[in-house]
């Protein structure tokens, strides 16, 4: 008898058991938790601040989690996690051209414009302007600048100086002969290297077409990707790497494939965003790192018109239960001390009193700064579309440019792109 | 002592089902106690795998798009009609999840039924070949995917230097538009073979020797036995493996997303119908379509174990 009820009753309390184990799963996260999770991206920048944390967490007694990631598989992750209102996260880095205005509208990023202006020693006033817009939606800001970049020539001087040049080329005319003397010069080696994917390639290929005159959208706002300077861009670019680029071309490099062939002295030129400079320039990751130059992003028929853009910012997640803590991680990691710091590190900032600095860029290689002081004042506040949908936008816009690359009829590409991307602009404006 | 509870009569009722001494519930409990074991495994059932499903399919008929938190309307079977009706992703996507599972299937069984024979009778040194082809099998898709990718980039990887030896062109292997989607078949049947050769090994090793023995009394020489011996006592192995491997293969995402990236690469090389649901879902934030193409895919598959198990039972 004793023995029956004593079955029944233990298997009753291990289904009991299953069932209620199921549920134990979240953790009991009390608002105001000393622990902050951080989201953050492979990029120089958090190599920086991962030396820099423990002083922060000595100075502030909480303590950080990081989780760092590729970008793709961090939009992955933000798109599962912010989509089921995951408290996961407190702290994001994401990208104000690409998710910025799809997270703004989702509400996955929290207000902190009371946050921002309420620190006036961390002065919001000092980050730039441009930034300061990509980073605000309908006039509540919902994240703080940390990184920015412009389009910059990187190039080999030492294949330079053996064709006989004295200085980078100055037009793109220019870039387009010497690549195509150095190839011929050193077989094995090509001429040109960009991004290739026809969806990365959209943001160094904006720089070209900004450079012809030409632009995503027009005026009025419609698609503008077919016309003639749109056109001779596409040309250009995908003719560049079609003609002087490495032999079979993958059409998926992103910067980490195209900067490998760079790094690995396959290369002579190669057009990337500058704050990814360390990784040609440090010798553990660049077998070219003692001979690499940067010079501003050569004229075009319209002039030299690089991209200018914040690509990463620091946001607090909305669903997030330890906000003010988040938010003094966010103050730290962008506090006037520590964008000095990491902008001597490499990486450009978004304020503009470190901008001015001259102790900030005196670890940069001297042809970048002078560069970079260049470009400044020419540089165009958006290196894609600016849309809600921005995954699906870049795919359309850079068909031509793959197609260009594998030697299609790109003229027919874009007037087929402007069609597909005026229809994607109608259907979001609805 | 406890009372014992097997009677020797399994029909009569067991005195805890009836005796006044047990309480209510617990008698209740004893009643119905097929169904209070089974429970918990029929609420895991239920809550992974039933409501996904049921799930996927609601969401199928909505235009659920951008925020899965966001307002979406009923709108019936449009998704289906859309997809089924767009010849620029959905039925390429189909095309290549058919040339590649058929494929692999085609060269996995061949090269492992070879292998299988060849490692039927003991040998020396039979255990390091065996650890050694298994090898592939148990390194992650995603990383092997990813040593790949390095070995066939057509600049600075492995491949088409050993190619240069033998005085070969440089391949483009992924990087081309047309050679991608062999390529990756290719990775698909060196990391996967193993895996058949380990189910038809077993297979091998459960058949006896005497018909081997008699066939070779009879005269029949190596070929003969397999086709009309080894083979046909071998079939429901066979079947099993084509099954499992099959499923497996219809399914292949990691491989393919690893060395190609999103979308299956910038002209959809590899975009196979997982790869395309993936995209919509993750990429373009339509979950409304996205489902509806994976319910479609769900009956592709369904389809297919079908087939090949109904075949089967005509055989038997």
């Amino acid at each position: 008898m004793l023995r029956q009820s004593s079955v029944i009753g233990t298997s009753l309390a291990v289904a009991a058991a299953l069932g209620l184990s199921a549920c134990g799963g979240d953790d009991a996260q009390s608002s105001g938790s000393k622990t902050v999770r951080v989201t953050l991206a492979n990029h120089v920048w958090t190599e920086n601040i991962k030396k820099a944390l423990p002083e922060f967490e000595k100075q502030s007694g909480l303590k950080v989690e990081i989780t760092q990631l590729g970008e793709d598989q961090l939009s992955d992750q933000y798109n599962v996690k912010l989509n089921a209102g995951s408290s996961d996260i407190d702290v994001m880095m994401y990208r104000p051209l690409q998710e910025g205005k799809l997270f703004a509208k989702n509400k996955y990023l929290a207000d902190i414009t009371d946050k921002v202006k309420s620190n006036k020693e961390w002065d919001w006033s000092d980050f730039k302007s441009g930034p300061v817009q990509a980073t605000t939606y309908e006039d509540k800001v919902v994240g703080v600048p940390l990184i920015t970049e412009q389009e910059v020539l990187y190039y080999r001087k030492d294949l330079l100086k053996k064709a006989g040049y004295t200085n980078p080329p100055k037009t793109l005319d220019e870039l387009k002969s010497m690549a195509a003397k150095i190839k011929s010069q050193n077989p094995g080696v090509a001429g040109f290297v960009a991004r290739t994917g026809k969806s990365p390639a959209v943001t160094q290929f904006s720089s070209f077409l900004y450079s012809f005159g030409g632009d995503f959208v027009d005026q009025s706002g419609k698609s503008a990707v077919n016309s003639a300077e749109a056109k001779q861009a596409y040309a250009f670019y995908g003719g560049m790497i079609k003609d002087l680029g490495p032999a079979n071309v993958s059409t998926d490099m992103g910067w980490p494939e195209a900067m490998a062939i760079f790094t690995q002295g396959k290369a002579a030129f190669y057009t990337e965003a500058n704050s990814l400079y360390k990784n040609a320039t440090d010798p553990a990751k660049s077998k070219v790192s003692g001979t690499v130059g940067f010079a501003p992003f050569p004229e075009g028929p319209a002039g030299s018109k690089p991209y200018s853009i914040p690509s990463w910012a620091l946001g607090v997640n909305d669903a997030s239960e330890n906000q003010a803590n988040a938010w003094k991680f966010i103050e730290w990691a962008t506090s006037k001390a520590q964008t000095l710091e990491n902008e001597k590190a490499g990486v450009p900032g978004g304020r503009t009193s470190v901008a001015e600095d001259p102790a900030a860029t005196s670890t940069y290689p001297k042809d970048l700064v002078e560069a970079n002081a260049a470009m400044a004042k020419n540089g165009v506040g958006h290196d894609r579309p600016l849309v809600v949908k921005v995954a699906e936008a870049r795919e359309i816009v850079g068909q031509p440019i793959v197609d260009a690359i594998t030697g299609k009829d790109a003229a027919a590409s874009a007037d087929a792109a402007n069609e597909a991307f005026q229809k994607f602009l109608d259907d979001e404006n609805k | 002592m406890a009372a014992t509870t097997t009677s020797p009569n399994p029909t009569r009722e067991s005195s805890l089902t009836t005796s006044t001494s047990t309480p209510g519930w617990a008698r209740w409990a004893n009643r119905h106690r097929k169904w209070l074991f089974a429970s918990p495994a029929m609420v895991f059932v239920a809550v992974l795998i039933v409501f996904p499903v049921a799930w996927t399919v609601y969401l199928s008929l909505t235009d659920a798009e951008g925020s899965v938190r966001a307002e979406s309307e009923f709108v019936g079977f449009a998704n289906y009609l859309e997809v089924l009706g767009d010849t620029d992703r959905f039925w390429p996507a189909v095309a290549r999840t058919v040339f590649f599972t058929g494929g692999v299937l085609a060269v996995e069984i061949v090269l492992g039924m070879a292998i299988a024979l060849l490692l039927w009778r003991p040998f020396k040194g039979e255990k390091w070949v065996r650890v050694a082809i298994l090898l592939p099998l148990v390194a992650t898709p995603v990383a092997v995917g990813m040593m790949w990718r390095l070995i066939f980039d057509p600049n600075i990887g492995m491949a088409n230097r050993v190619l240069g030896w033998f005085g070969l062109g440089p391949w483009p292997w992924l990087a081309g538009e047309h050679s991608a989607l062999p390529t990756t078949m290719f990775i698909d049947v060196w990391q996967w073979t193993p895996m058949i050769v380990l189910i038809l090994l077993a297979g091998l090793t459960s058949l006896s020797d005497e018909p081997q023995e008699a066939a070779l009394i009879d005269g029949a020489n190596a070929w003969q036995r397999f086709r009309h011996v080894t083979l046909p006592l071998l079939m429901p192995t066979l079947v099993v493996a084509v099954l499992l491997r099959g499923i497996d293969a219809l399914k292949t995402f990691d491989i393919l997303y690893a060395t190609k990236g999103k979308g299956g690469g910038s002209f959809h090389e590899v975009e196979t119908l997982n790869v395309y649901a993936y995209g919509l879902s993750f990429d373009y934030n339509e979950y409304g379509v996205s489902s509806a193409v994976l319910i479609i895919f769900f009956l592709i598959i369904i389809g297919s174990m079908w087939a090949v198990t109904s075949r089967r039972k005509d055989a038997s």
